[in-house]
Protein backbone atom coordinates (compact mmCIF):
# COMPACT_ATOMS: atom_id res chain seq x y z
CA UNK A 1 0.00 0.00 0.00
CA UNK A 2 2.82 2.55 0.96
CA UNK A 3 4.94 1.36 -1.60
CA UNK A 4 1.82 2.54 -4.03
CA UNK A 5 1.16 5.80 -2.91
CA UNK A 6 5.19 6.53 -3.24
CA UNK A 7 5.04 5.35 -6.40
CA UNK A 8 2.03 7.47 -7.56
CA UNK A 9 3.86 10.48 -6.03
CA UNK A 10 7.13 9.87 -7.84
CA UNK A 11 4.82 10.99 -11.27
CA UNK A 12 5.70 14.33 -11.38
CA UNK A 13 4.69 15.91 -15.24
CA UNK A 14 5.13 18.92 -16.47
CA UNK A 15 4.74 19.78 -19.94
CA UNK A 16 8.18 21.67 -20.34
CA UNK A 17 11.56 19.62 -19.22
CA UNK A 18 14.07 21.96 -17.64
CA UNK A 19 15.74 22.56 -20.90
CA UNK A 20 12.67 23.84 -22.89
CA UNK A 21 11.69 26.17 -20.35
CA UNK A 22 14.72 27.82 -20.46
CA UNK A 23 14.41 27.94 -24.46
CA UNK A 24 10.79 29.74 -23.50
CA UNK A 25 12.56 32.30 -21.14
CA UNK A 26 14.92 33.09 -23.73
CA UNK A 27 12.87 33.48 -26.59
CA UNK A 28 10.68 35.69 -24.39
CA UNK A 29 13.64 37.76 -23.63
CA UNK A 30 14.68 38.10 -26.92
CA UNK A 31 11.20 39.54 -28.35
CA UNK A 32 10.77 41.97 -25.16
CA UNK A 33 14.61 43.11 -26.48
CA UNK A 34 13.89 43.73 -29.84
CA UNK A 35 10.09 45.65 -29.32
CA UNK A 36 12.32 47.84 -26.85
CA UNK A 37 15.07 48.27 -28.65
CA UNK A 38 12.83 48.93 -31.59
CA UNK A 39 10.69 51.79 -30.31
CA UNK A 40 14.27 53.23 -28.71
CA UNK A 41 15.60 53.38 -32.46
CA UNK A 42 12.88 54.94 -34.33
CA UNK A 43 12.04 58.41 -34.33
CA UNK A 44 8.06 58.95 -33.42
CA UNK A 45 7.92 62.87 -32.89
CA UNK A 46 5.48 62.57 -29.97
CA UNK A 47 3.50 65.94 -29.99
CA UNK A 48 2.29 64.67 -33.55
CA UNK A 49 1.04 61.70 -32.17
CA UNK A 50 -0.67 63.26 -29.36
CA UNK A 51 -2.22 66.01 -32.04
CA UNK A 52 -3.39 62.89 -34.13
CA UNK A 53 -7.28 63.26 -32.61
CA UNK A 54 -7.41 66.94 -33.79
CA UNK A 55 -6.42 66.59 -37.16
CA UNK A 56 -8.08 63.50 -37.54
CA UNK A 57 -10.86 65.48 -36.73
CA UNK A 58 -10.17 68.50 -38.50
CA UNK A 59 -9.35 66.33 -41.52
CA UNK A 60 -12.64 64.79 -41.70
CA UNK A 61 -14.38 68.27 -41.74
CA UNK A 62 -12.68 69.02 -44.74
CA UNK A 63 -13.54 66.03 -46.43
CA UNK A 64 -17.28 66.08 -45.74
CA UNK A 65 -19.14 66.32 -47.48
CA UNK A 66 -17.88 64.29 -50.23
CA UNK A 67 -17.71 66.75 -53.67
CA UNK A 68 -19.52 64.07 -56.41
CA UNK A 69 -19.41 66.45 -59.48
CA UNK A 70 -16.22 64.44 -60.45
CA UNK A 71 -17.82 61.00 -60.54
CA UNK A 72 -17.41 61.21 -64.27
CA UNK A 73 -13.39 61.32 -63.97
CA UNK A 74 -13.48 59.08 -60.93
CA UNK A 75 -15.69 56.77 -62.61
CA UNK A 76 -13.00 56.28 -65.77
CA UNK A 77 -10.00 55.99 -63.26
CA UNK A 78 -12.22 53.01 -61.46
CA UNK A 79 -12.49 51.07 -64.81
CA UNK A 80 -8.82 52.13 -66.16
CA UNK A 81 -8.15 50.08 -62.57
CA UNK A 82 -10.24 47.40 -63.18
CA UNK A 83 -8.51 47.11 -66.38
CA UNK A 84 -5.30 46.87 -65.13
CA UNK A 85 -5.85 44.18 -63.02
CA UNK A 86 -7.47 42.09 -65.79
CA UNK A 87 -5.81 42.36 -68.27
CA UNK A 88 -2.36 41.77 -66.10
CA UNK A 89 -3.97 38.85 -64.78
CA UNK A 90 -5.02 37.44 -67.85
CA UNK A 91 -1.40 38.21 -69.39
CA UNK A 92 0.91 37.08 -66.13
CA UNK A 93 -0.73 32.93 -66.94
CA UNK A 94 1.00 33.09 -69.96
CA UNK A 95 4.51 33.55 -67.92
CA UNK A 96 3.58 31.78 -64.77
CA UNK A 97 2.19 28.34 -66.51
CA UNK A 98 5.45 27.46 -68.29
CA UNK A 99 7.48 28.81 -65.11
CA UNK A 100 5.42 26.98 -62.31
CA UNK A 101 5.66 23.83 -64.90
CA UNK A 102 9.65 24.16 -64.74
CA UNK A 103 9.12 25.28 -60.77
CA UNK A 104 7.45 22.03 -59.84
CA UNK A 105 9.88 18.94 -58.94
CA UNK A 106 7.88 16.62 -60.73
CA UNK A 107 7.18 18.26 -64.09
CA UNK A 108 10.72 19.99 -64.81
CA UNK A 109 12.89 18.33 -67.20
CA UNK A 110 16.16 19.11 -65.05
CA UNK A 111 17.89 20.99 -61.96
CA UNK A 112 19.16 23.83 -64.05
CA UNK A 113 15.68 24.50 -65.25
CA UNK A 114 14.32 23.89 -61.70
CA UNK A 115 16.49 26.78 -59.97
CA UNK A 116 15.47 28.94 -62.69
CA UNK A 117 12.06 28.54 -62.39
CA UNK A 118 12.70 29.07 -58.10
CA UNK A 119 15.15 32.24 -58.88
CA UNK A 120 11.94 33.66 -61.52
CA UNK A 121 9.16 32.96 -58.60
CA UNK A 122 11.56 34.48 -55.85
CA UNK A 123 12.91 37.46 -57.64
CA UNK A 124 9.45 37.72 -58.67
CA UNK A 125 7.71 37.83 -55.50
CA UNK A 126 10.22 39.16 -53.15
CA UNK A 127 9.57 42.89 -55.14
CA UNK A 128 6.56 44.85 -54.03
CA UNK A 129 4.57 45.86 -57.11
CA UNK A 130 4.74 49.64 -56.19
CA UNK A 131 8.65 48.90 -56.53
CA UNK A 132 8.00 46.75 -59.70
CA UNK A 133 5.89 49.89 -60.75
CA UNK A 134 8.30 52.71 -59.89
CA UNK A 135 10.87 50.55 -62.05
CA UNK A 136 8.89 50.35 -64.93
CA UNK A 137 7.49 54.28 -65.07
CA UNK A 138 11.39 54.97 -65.00
CA UNK A 139 11.13 52.53 -68.01
CA UNK A 140 8.33 53.44 -69.91
CA UNK A 141 7.10 56.51 -68.46
CA UNK A 142 4.10 57.06 -66.32
CA UNK A 143 1.01 55.57 -67.39
CA UNK A 144 -1.13 52.38 -67.70
CA UNK A 145 1.54 50.40 -69.62
CA UNK A 146 3.87 50.71 -66.42
CA UNK A 147 0.98 49.53 -64.24
CA UNK A 148 0.48 46.48 -66.14
CA UNK A 149 3.65 45.25 -66.38
CA UNK A 150 4.29 46.03 -62.42
CA UNK A 151 1.08 43.99 -61.53
CA UNK A 152 1.95 41.16 -64.20
CA UNK A 153 6.17 40.94 -62.93
CA UNK A 154 4.60 40.84 -58.91
CA UNK A 155 1.79 37.96 -60.47
CA UNK A 156 4.23 36.05 -62.06
CA UNK A 157 5.60 34.93 -58.84
CA UNK A 158 2.06 34.10 -56.82
CA UNK A 159 0.76 32.18 -59.26
CA UNK A 160 3.64 30.65 -60.33
CA UNK A 161 4.35 29.26 -56.59
CA UNK A 162 0.82 28.04 -56.37
CA UNK A 163 0.25 26.52 -59.87
CA UNK A 164 3.84 25.16 -59.21
CA UNK A 165 2.94 23.58 -55.93
CA UNK A 166 -0.87 22.38 -57.28
CA UNK A 167 1.32 20.41 -60.17
CA UNK A 168 3.72 18.67 -57.38
CA UNK A 169 1.00 17.50 -55.37
CA UNK A 170 -0.92 15.78 -58.39
CA UNK A 171 -1.30 11.79 -58.43
CA UNK A 172 0.86 10.49 -60.53
CA UNK A 173 -0.59 7.23 -61.73
CA UNK A 174 -2.91 8.80 -64.10
CA UNK A 175 0.33 10.35 -65.61
CA UNK A 176 2.27 6.29 -66.05
CA UNK A 177 -1.18 5.53 -67.64
CA UNK A 178 -1.07 8.13 -70.02
CA UNK A 179 3.12 7.35 -70.64
CA UNK A 180 1.58 3.61 -71.34
CA UNK A 181 -0.92 4.66 -73.90
CA UNK A 182 2.15 5.90 -75.70
CA UNK A 183 1.35 9.52 -75.65
CA UNK A 184 3.33 12.15 -76.04
CA UNK A 185 4.98 14.61 -73.47
CA UNK A 186 3.18 17.21 -73.98
CA UNK A 187 -0.36 15.18 -74.72
CA UNK A 188 0.45 13.50 -71.27
CA UNK A 189 0.89 16.86 -69.44
CA UNK A 190 -2.59 17.88 -71.51
CA UNK A 191 -4.53 14.83 -70.51
CA UNK A 192 -2.60 13.96 -67.19
CA UNK A 193 -2.21 16.99 -65.67
CA UNK A 194 -3.53 19.64 -66.89
CA UNK A 195 -7.45 18.23 -65.66
CA UNK A 196 -5.87 17.54 -61.74
CA UNK A 197 -4.86 21.26 -61.59
CA UNK A 198 -8.05 22.46 -63.62
CA UNK A 199 -9.21 23.48 -59.72
CA UNK A 200 -6.42 25.00 -58.72
CA UNK A 201 -5.71 26.90 -61.33
CA UNK A 202 -9.07 28.31 -61.47
CA UNK A 203 -9.00 29.07 -57.70
CA UNK A 204 -5.88 31.30 -58.15
CA UNK A 205 -6.43 32.96 -61.29
CA UNK A 206 -9.88 34.61 -59.40
CA UNK A 207 -7.69 35.09 -55.87
CA UNK A 208 -4.88 37.26 -57.88
CA UNK A 209 -7.74 39.46 -59.80
CA UNK A 210 -9.22 40.14 -56.55
CA UNK A 211 -5.67 41.01 -54.97
CA UNK A 212 -4.55 42.94 -58.45
CA UNK A 213 -7.83 45.32 -58.18
CA UNK A 214 -6.60 46.10 -55.20
CA UNK A 215 -2.86 46.76 -56.23
CA UNK A 216 -3.85 48.80 -59.15
CA UNK A 217 -5.58 51.19 -56.86
CA UNK A 218 -2.54 52.15 -55.01
CA UNK A 219 -0.11 52.15 -58.92
CA UNK A 220 -1.31 55.80 -59.69
CA UNK A 221 0.57 56.79 -56.36
CA UNK A 222 3.73 56.26 -58.28
CA UNK A 223 2.14 57.43 -61.82
CA UNK A 224 1.37 54.11 -62.74
CA UNK A 225 -2.24 54.64 -64.08
CA UNK A 226 -5.21 53.85 -62.82
CA UNK A 227 -7.62 55.63 -60.03
CA UNK A 228 -3.95 56.41 -57.51
CA UNK A 229 -3.56 59.20 -60.07
CA UNK A 230 -6.72 60.46 -59.49
CA UNK A 231 -6.01 60.24 -55.67
CA UNK A 232 -2.73 61.40 -55.39
CA UNK A 233 -3.56 64.80 -57.59
CA UNK A 234 -6.44 65.39 -55.64
CA UNK A 235 -4.51 65.20 -52.31
CA UNK A 236 -1.72 67.64 -53.95
CA UNK A 237 -4.63 70.11 -54.67
CA UNK A 238 -5.73 69.82 -50.80
CA UNK A 239 -9.44 68.62 -52.71
CA UNK A 240 -10.32 67.08 -49.59
CA UNK A 241 -13.78 66.60 -50.45
CA UNK A 242 -12.78 64.67 -54.08
CA UNK A 243 -10.38 62.57 -51.96
CA UNK A 244 -13.13 61.24 -49.58
CA UNK A 245 -14.95 60.73 -52.89
CA UNK A 246 -12.53 58.35 -54.36
CA UNK A 247 -11.76 56.23 -51.20
CA UNK A 248 -15.43 55.65 -51.01
CA UNK A 249 -15.11 54.84 -54.89
CA UNK A 250 -12.05 52.43 -53.70
CA UNK A 251 -14.20 50.67 -50.57
CA UNK A 252 -17.00 49.96 -53.39
CA UNK A 253 -14.68 48.63 -56.20
CA UNK A 254 -13.15 46.20 -53.45
CA UNK A 255 -16.19 44.97 -52.37
CA UNK A 256 -17.64 44.40 -55.23
CA UNK A 257 -14.52 42.65 -56.40
CA UNK A 258 -14.60 40.37 -53.37
CA UNK A 259 -18.39 40.52 -54.16
CA UNK A 260 -18.03 39.19 -57.75
CA UNK A 261 -14.62 36.34 -57.02
CA UNK A 262 -17.08 34.73 -54.18
CA UNK A 263 -20.20 34.44 -57.17
CA UNK A 264 -17.33 33.09 -59.86
CA UNK A 265 -15.74 30.88 -57.18
CA UNK A 266 -18.92 29.16 -56.64
CA UNK A 267 -19.82 28.78 -60.28
CA UNK A 268 -16.25 27.64 -61.16
CA UNK A 269 -15.23 25.11 -58.56
CA UNK B 1 4.50 -13.33 -78.81
CA UNK B 2 6.78 -12.03 -76.27
CA UNK B 3 9.85 -13.17 -75.21
CA UNK B 4 12.22 -11.83 -72.73
CA UNK B 5 15.92 -12.94 -72.38
CA UNK B 6 17.98 -12.60 -69.39
CA UNK B 7 16.04 -9.51 -67.72
CA UNK B 8 17.93 -7.86 -65.16
CA UNK B 9 16.56 -5.23 -62.99
CA UNK B 10 19.03 -2.95 -60.47
CA UNK B 11 17.49 0.29 -58.45
CA UNK B 12 20.75 2.39 -57.61
CA UNK B 13 23.55 -0.18 -55.85
CA UNK B 14 20.89 -2.33 -54.36
CA UNK B 15 20.84 -6.31 -54.68
CA UNK B 16 19.02 -6.74 -58.42
CA UNK B 17 15.04 -6.83 -58.32
CA UNK B 18 15.29 -9.01 -61.51
CA UNK B 19 18.35 -11.31 -61.77
CA UNK B 20 18.53 -13.29 -64.92
CA UNK B 21 14.68 -13.51 -65.73
CA UNK B 22 13.42 -16.04 -68.61
CA UNK B 23 10.06 -16.15 -69.86
CA UNK B 24 7.92 -17.11 -73.52
CA UNK B 25 4.25 -15.94 -74.12
CA UNK B 26 2.90 -17.34 -77.70
CA UNK B 27 -0.05 -16.86 -78.85
CA UNK B 28 -2.92 -15.45 -77.04
CA UNK B 29 -2.07 -17.40 -74.23
CA UNK B 30 -3.46 -15.59 -70.22
CA UNK B 31 -0.91 -15.75 -67.97
CA UNK B 32 -0.60 -14.90 -64.78
CA UNK B 33 2.61 -14.27 -62.28
CA UNK B 34 2.11 -15.14 -58.57
CA UNK B 35 5.09 -14.05 -56.18
CA UNK B 36 5.15 -12.72 -52.81
CA UNK B 37 4.94 -8.72 -52.39
CA UNK B 38 8.58 -7.90 -53.76
CA UNK B 39 9.21 -10.58 -55.86
CA UNK B 40 9.79 -8.15 -58.72
CA UNK B 41 6.21 -9.41 -60.64
CA UNK B 42 5.19 -5.23 -60.79
CA UNK B 43 9.05 -4.36 -61.56
CA UNK B 44 8.99 -6.92 -64.73
CA UNK B 45 5.01 -6.01 -65.86
CA UNK B 46 6.87 -2.17 -66.21
CA UNK B 47 10.02 -3.18 -67.21
CA UNK B 48 7.69 -4.57 -70.43
CA UNK B 49 6.65 -1.04 -71.78
CA UNK B 50 9.53 0.63 -70.47
CA UNK B 51 7.51 2.63 -67.76
CA UNK B 52 10.60 0.85 -65.68
CA UNK B 53 14.00 0.93 -67.23
CA UNK B 54 15.54 -2.63 -67.42
CA UNK B 55 19.74 -2.67 -66.43
CA UNK B 56 20.26 -5.29 -68.90
CA UNK B 57 18.87 -8.39 -71.24
CA UNK B 58 16.75 -8.21 -73.50
CA UNK B 59 12.54 -7.98 -74.33
CA UNK B 60 10.80 -8.86 -77.84
CA UNK B 61 7.39 -7.69 -78.86
CA UNK B 62 6.67 -10.29 -81.67
CA UNK B 63 10.20 -9.90 -82.87
CA UNK B 64 10.67 -5.98 -81.99
CA UNK B 65 12.94 -5.29 -79.11
CA UNK B 66 11.94 -2.76 -76.94
CA UNK B 67 14.90 -2.46 -74.42
CA UNK B 68 17.10 -0.11 -77.00
CA UNK B 69 14.06 2.21 -77.89
CA UNK B 70 13.59 6.06 -77.42
CA UNK B 71 11.81 8.95 -77.97
CA UNK B 72 9.17 8.65 -80.43
CA UNK B 73 9.72 4.52 -81.20
CA UNK B 74 8.76 3.99 -77.48
CA UNK B 75 6.07 5.67 -78.00
CA UNK B 76 5.06 3.69 -81.01
CA UNK B 77 6.06 0.70 -79.26
CA UNK B 78 3.95 1.68 -76.29
CA UNK B 79 1.00 2.13 -78.50
CA UNK B 80 0.89 -1.89 -78.80
CA UNK B 81 1.37 -2.66 -75.55
CA UNK B 82 -2.23 -2.09 -73.04
CA UNK B 83 -1.94 -1.93 -69.44
CA UNK B 84 -4.40 -2.10 -66.82
CA UNK B 85 -3.30 -0.75 -62.94
CA UNK B 86 -4.22 -1.92 -59.96
CA UNK B 87 -5.60 1.68 -58.89
CA UNK B 88 -7.38 1.93 -62.49
CA UNK B 89 -5.35 5.28 -62.74
CA UNK B 90 -8.02 7.00 -64.40
CA UNK B 91 -7.98 11.10 -65.21
CA UNK B 92 -11.08 11.13 -62.19
CA UNK B 93 -11.86 14.67 -63.56
CA UNK B 94 -12.55 13.38 -67.28
CA UNK B 95 -15.19 11.68 -68.81
CA UNK B 96 -15.82 8.18 -69.35
CA UNK B 97 -15.26 8.76 -73.30
CA UNK B 98 -12.41 11.11 -73.04
CA UNK B 99 -10.47 8.25 -70.43
CA UNK B 100 -11.51 5.91 -73.51
CA UNK B 101 -10.15 7.95 -76.12
CA UNK B 102 -7.09 8.83 -73.93
CA UNK B 103 -6.10 5.33 -75.44
CA UNK B 104 -5.90 6.52 -78.47
CA UNK B 105 -3.44 9.38 -77.38
CA UNK B 106 -0.22 7.84 -79.67
CA UNK B 107 -2.23 7.77 -82.50
CA UNK B 108 -3.44 10.95 -82.44
CA UNK B 109 -2.09 14.68 -82.77
CA UNK B 110 -1.67 17.06 -80.16
CA UNK B 111 -4.54 19.34 -81.66
CA UNK B 112 -6.45 16.44 -82.10
CA UNK B 113 -6.21 15.55 -78.14
CA UNK B 114 -6.87 19.31 -77.05
CA UNK B 115 -9.84 20.09 -78.89
CA UNK B 116 -11.03 16.37 -78.55
CA UNK B 117 -11.62 15.83 -82.05
CA UNK B 118 -10.82 12.25 -82.44
CA UNK B 119 -11.60 10.49 -85.17
CA UNK B 120 -15.32 8.89 -86.14
CA UNK B 121 -13.23 5.54 -86.50
CA UNK B 122 -11.88 5.95 -82.97
CA UNK B 123 -15.31 7.15 -81.60
CA UNK B 124 -16.69 4.27 -82.86
CA UNK B 125 -14.54 1.54 -81.45
CA UNK B 126 -15.17 2.84 -78.23
CA UNK B 127 -18.61 3.02 -78.57
CA UNK B 128 -18.44 -0.60 -79.28
CA UNK B 129 -15.54 -1.90 -76.60
CA UNK B 130 -17.80 0.43 -74.00
CA UNK B 131 -20.88 -1.62 -75.19
CA UNK B 132 -19.02 -5.13 -75.27
CA UNK B 133 -18.31 -4.37 -71.51
CA UNK B 134 -20.92 -2.75 -70.70
CA UNK B 135 -20.53 0.86 -69.77
CA UNK B 136 -21.33 1.91 -72.82
CA UNK B 137 -24.51 4.39 -71.25
CA UNK B 138 -21.50 5.97 -68.97
CA UNK B 139 -19.97 8.20 -71.61
CA UNK B 140 -20.33 10.95 -70.46
CA UNK B 141 -20.38 10.71 -67.04
CA UNK B 142 -17.39 12.03 -64.97
CA UNK B 143 -14.95 8.79 -64.76
CA UNK B 144 -14.35 9.59 -60.52
CA UNK B 145 -18.45 8.85 -60.09
CA UNK B 146 -18.35 5.02 -61.05
CA UNK B 147 -17.67 2.15 -58.66
CA UNK B 148 -14.90 0.22 -58.78
CA UNK B 149 -15.39 -2.83 -61.10
CA UNK B 150 -16.78 -0.37 -63.80
CA UNK B 151 -13.97 1.94 -63.53
CA UNK B 152 -11.94 -1.11 -63.99
CA UNK B 153 -13.46 -1.88 -67.39
CA UNK B 154 -13.37 2.06 -68.43
CA UNK B 155 -9.12 1.39 -67.80
CA UNK B 156 -9.95 -2.14 -69.98
CA UNK B 157 -11.27 -0.31 -72.59
CA UNK B 158 -8.91 2.22 -72.70
CA UNK B 159 -5.98 -0.60 -72.57
CA UNK B 160 -8.10 -2.09 -75.77
CA UNK B 161 -8.28 1.44 -77.12
CA UNK B 162 -4.76 1.09 -78.49
CA UNK B 163 -5.07 -2.29 -80.58
CA UNK B 164 -2.99 -3.47 -78.40
CA UNK B 165 -0.27 -6.72 -79.26
CA UNK B 166 -0.56 -7.80 -75.69
CA UNK B 167 -2.12 -6.45 -72.45
CA UNK B 168 -0.55 -5.84 -69.22
CA UNK B 169 -2.53 -6.07 -66.01
CA UNK B 170 -0.56 -5.16 -62.72
CA UNK B 171 -3.10 -6.52 -60.02
CA UNK B 172 -6.18 -5.38 -61.91
CA UNK B 173 -8.62 -7.12 -59.15
CA UNK B 174 -6.35 -5.69 -56.04
CA UNK B 175 -8.91 -2.72 -55.14
CA UNK B 176 -11.95 -4.66 -55.86
CA UNK B 177 -14.07 -6.59 -53.56
CA UNK B 178 -14.41 -10.50 -54.41
CA UNK B 179 -17.15 -10.76 -56.60
CA UNK B 180 -16.49 -7.72 -59.29
CA UNK B 181 -12.71 -9.21 -59.30
CA UNK B 182 -14.18 -12.21 -60.35
CA UNK B 183 -15.88 -10.60 -63.11
CA UNK B 184 -12.87 -8.59 -64.52
CA UNK B 185 -10.59 -11.48 -64.37
CA UNK B 186 -13.25 -13.22 -66.53
CA UNK B 187 -13.76 -10.30 -68.47
CA UNK B 188 -10.10 -9.88 -69.09
CA UNK B 189 -9.90 -14.09 -69.76
CA UNK B 190 -12.78 -13.58 -72.49
CA UNK B 191 -11.32 -10.60 -74.43
CA UNK B 192 -8.04 -12.24 -74.31
CA UNK B 193 -9.66 -15.01 -76.60
CA UNK B 194 -12.07 -12.82 -78.73
CA UNK B 195 -9.09 -10.82 -79.77
CA UNK B 196 -6.71 -13.60 -79.84
CA UNK B 197 -4.45 -11.23 -77.15
CA UNK B 198 -1.76 -12.35 -75.03
CA UNK B 199 -2.45 -11.05 -71.30
CA UNK B 200 0.26 -11.31 -68.36
CA UNK B 201 -1.51 -10.51 -65.27
CA UNK B 202 -0.14 -10.10 -62.01
CA UNK B 203 -2.08 -11.54 -59.09
CA UNK B 204 -2.27 -12.14 -55.54
CA UNK B 205 -4.94 -14.64 -55.20
CA UNK B 206 -3.67 -17.98 -56.27
CA UNK B 207 -7.30 -19.40 -56.72
CA UNK B 208 -8.27 -16.92 -59.06
CA UNK B 209 -5.03 -17.28 -61.30
CA UNK B 210 -5.68 -21.06 -61.46
CA UNK B 211 -9.72 -20.13 -62.15
CA UNK B 212 -8.89 -17.76 -65.12
CA UNK B 213 -5.65 -18.12 -66.56
CA UNK B 214 -3.97 -20.73 -68.91
CA UNK B 215 -0.49 -20.56 -67.00
CA UNK B 216 0.81 -19.68 -63.91
CA UNK B 217 4.14 -18.51 -63.48
CA UNK B 218 6.06 -18.41 -59.95
CA UNK B 219 8.11 -15.94 -58.97
CA UNK B 220 10.48 -15.23 -55.88
CA UNK B 221 13.43 -12.65 -55.11
CA UNK B 222 13.78 -12.09 -59.30
CA UNK B 223 13.76 -15.29 -60.48
CA UNK B 224 10.92 -17.39 -62.29
CA UNK B 225 10.60 -20.95 -59.65
CA UNK B 226 7.26 -22.18 -61.48
CA UNK B 227 5.86 -22.23 -64.59
CA UNK B 228 3.14 -24.68 -65.75
CA UNK B 229 -1.04 -25.65 -66.11
CA UNK B 230 -2.81 -24.75 -62.77
CA UNK B 231 -3.63 -28.08 -62.66
CA UNK B 232 0.50 -28.30 -62.02
CA UNK B 233 0.38 -25.39 -59.33
CA UNK B 234 0.22 -27.99 -56.04
CA UNK B 235 1.51 -27.27 -52.68
CA UNK B 236 4.92 -27.37 -52.99
CA UNK B 237 4.69 -24.71 -55.72
CA UNK B 238 2.46 -22.48 -53.43
CA UNK B 239 5.22 -22.96 -50.60
CA UNK B 240 8.32 -22.29 -52.73
CA UNK B 241 6.81 -19.18 -53.90
CA UNK B 242 5.66 -17.97 -50.59
CA UNK B 243 7.00 -20.13 -48.40
CA UNK B 244 8.79 -18.48 -44.73
CA UNK B 245 7.99 -15.08 -46.21
CA UNK B 246 4.64 -15.31 -44.80
CA UNK B 247 3.06 -11.58 -43.29
CA UNK B 248 3.05 -12.85 -39.28
CA UNK B 249 -0.58 -13.07 -39.01
CA UNK B 250 0.41 -16.77 -41.30
CA UNK B 251 -1.49 -19.04 -38.83
CA UNK B 252 -5.28 -18.56 -40.85
CA UNK B 253 -5.51 -14.97 -39.78
CA UNK B 254 -4.69 -13.94 -43.82
CA UNK B 255 -8.13 -14.40 -45.15
CA UNK B 256 -5.83 -14.76 -48.96
CA UNK B 257 -3.47 -17.35 -47.61
CA UNK B 258 -6.71 -19.58 -46.70
CA UNK B 259 -8.65 -19.55 -49.55
CA UNK B 260 -5.53 -20.63 -50.95
CA UNK B 261 -5.28 -23.68 -48.67
CA UNK B 262 -8.99 -24.33 -49.42
CA UNK B 263 -8.59 -24.34 -52.99
CA UNK B 264 -5.64 -26.91 -52.54
CA UNK B 265 -7.73 -29.42 -50.01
Amino acid sequence: MVDHAAKLADHVWSRYDKKEQWTRYAVYLATLIAVVWAIHDIDIFWPWVWDAPNQIQSLGARMWPPQFNTWNAIFNAMLETVHIATLSTLLTIFIALPVSYIAAQNTTPNKATLWLGRFILVSSRSVNTIIWALLFVAIFGPGVLAGILAVMFRSVGFIGKLMGEAIEEIDRRPVEAMQATGASKMKVVLYAIVPQVMPAFFAIIILRWDINIRESTVLGLVGAGGIGVLLQGSIDLFAWQTVATILLAIVFLVILGEAITSILRKKVI
Amino acid sequence: MLEITNLEKRYGRNDPVLKGLNLRVEGSSVVSIVGASGAGKSTMLRCINRLVEPTSGSIKLNGHELVNLRGSELRRARRRIGMVFQGFNLIDRLSVMENVLSGRLGYVSFFQALTRRFPQSDIDRAFSLMERVGIAHYANKRADQLSGGERQRVAVVRALMQEPEILLADEPTASLDPKTSQQIMSLLQTLASEMSLPVLINIHNVTQARMYTDRIVGMRHGQMIFDGAPKEFNQDALDAIYGGIESPEEDGADPEHQTTQEALA
